[in-house]
């Protein structure tokens, strides 16, 4: 059965859409039928983080309004061919996303797909909550830091109270994604540690992103980083994430981006 | 490094925690209000619309908390009748936006 995944925060810029492509792009992987739906209406980045920013013709407010077909405005992955994006406006404002139209689209990707990822606007306004109105499950992401932890606690509240699911007294399965995490600088005491983060806000732990460069390369390729490279610290652990996802158990790690001396040579002759 | 932080054994990270604690705490209890607040604007609602015509988002009910007593605002906009209301239902509307203010 379809699940509609939402990736949220409340605050912003705290990797909600690198983490949309590259969770999606390690389901996809993994033989899961994905797509990735940009909220961030006026605001879009999804198609550039995917690479895809060039092929955008129609997008969900055309579908939304009966401009554009469905099959018309998603975009399918070049790479994986199980990975589709659609994206959102970048001229259009979010008024312009009606409740009963987000609804309808909804349902029909519910039909095509096995993982129907939102990727939210950051904010706790109307494009955030429509972003989560129809999901069963919810990625909360946050940054081991003050404010990211206040907002996330706000964004739980709604998940809680907002949702389709929430009124019809059903339960949304929701989870914690730490993202940009220094594990030196959590164990010197310098940042917030998982286990702080994880009492404050009593959500179960979906997996720990660390802070790497290669989330920027990525984003500089257009490619989400668990298809440009695998390999990496985030990658693996956004791999593990989309396993725990799909019900697997995978032991708890930070995976660091730790490479051999050749290797270290060989990327520095490439960059 | 400079010779204090050398010395002081409080780190940052467990600053931050106990502040968040103490927050937290305090803004789940203003949000965990919001469900009384949520249910009472549904109830004022419903009795209005059994009288008047109004927009549901025109109906606003917020919560002050204070240290020993709470005060409930209700904002009640209605429109304007065309014709007047019968000299029975006036005093009624009127009751209800005092107890509102
Ligand atoms: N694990 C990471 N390591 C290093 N940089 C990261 C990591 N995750 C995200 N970033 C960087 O943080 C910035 C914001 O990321 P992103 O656009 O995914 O956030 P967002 O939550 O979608 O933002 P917005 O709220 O504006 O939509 C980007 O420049 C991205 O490259
Ligand atoms: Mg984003």
């Amino acid at each position: 059965m379809a699940k509609v995944l939402v990736v949220t925060s409340g605050k912003g810029g705290v990797g909600k859409t690198t983490s949309t492509a590259a969770i999606g792009a390690a389901l996809a992987k993994d033989g899961k039928n994905v797509v990735v739906v940009d909220f961030d209406v006026g605001l879009r980045n999804l198609d550039l983080v995917m690479g895809a920013e060039r092929r955008v013709v129609y997008d969900l407010i055309n579908v939304v309004q009966g401009d554009a077909k469905l099959p018309q405005a998603l975009i399918r992955d070049k790479r994986v061919d199980t990975l589709c994006l659609l994206p959102a406006s970048q001229t259009r404002d979010k008024d312009a996303l009606t409740e009963e139209g987000v609804s309808q689209v909804m349902n029909e990707l519910r039909e095509k797909f096995d993982w129907v990822i939102c990727d939210s606007p950051a904010g706790i306004e109307r494009g955030a909550t429509l972003a989560m109105r129809h999901a069963d499950v919810a990625i909360v992401v946050t940054n081991p830091e003050v404010s990211s932890v206040r907002d996330s606690d706000r964004i739980i509240g709604l998940l809680d109270a907002k949702t389709a699911r929430a009124e019809k007294g059903e339960r949304i399965d929701k989870h914690l994604l730490l993202t940009r995490y220094d594990p030196a600088r959590a164990e010197r005491g310098e940042m917030l540690k998982t286990e702080d983060v994880l009492e404050i806000l009593s959500i179960p732990l979906l997996g720990i992103i660390p802070e790497s460069e290669e989330v920027l390369k990525a984003s500089n390729l257009g490619s989400p980083v668990t298809i440009s490279n695998p390999l990496s610290g985030p990658a693996r652990a956004y791999a593990d994430a989309a396993k725990r996802l799909s019900g697997e158990t995978v032991l708890l790690t930070i995976p660091t981006d730790r490479r051999s001396l050749l290797g270290r040579l060989f990327m520095r002759r490439a960059a | 490094m400079n010779l204090l932080n050398l010395f002081s054994k409080r780190k940052s990270a467990p600053v931050a925690r106990e502040r968040l604690q103490i927050l937290l705490a305090h803004e789940r209890t203003i949000a965990g209000g919001s469900d009384l607040v949520a249910v009472l604007r549904e109830e004022i609602l419903a009795v209005l619309k059994k009288h008047v015509s109004v927009d549901s988002d025109k109906v606003q009910v917020k919560m002050e908390r204070g240290k020993a007593v709470s005060t409930l605002a209700v904002d009640i906009e209605i429109p304007t009748p065309t014709e007047p209301l019968s000299k029975l239902e006036r005093p009624k509307v009127a009751a209800a936006a005092a107890a509102a203010g």
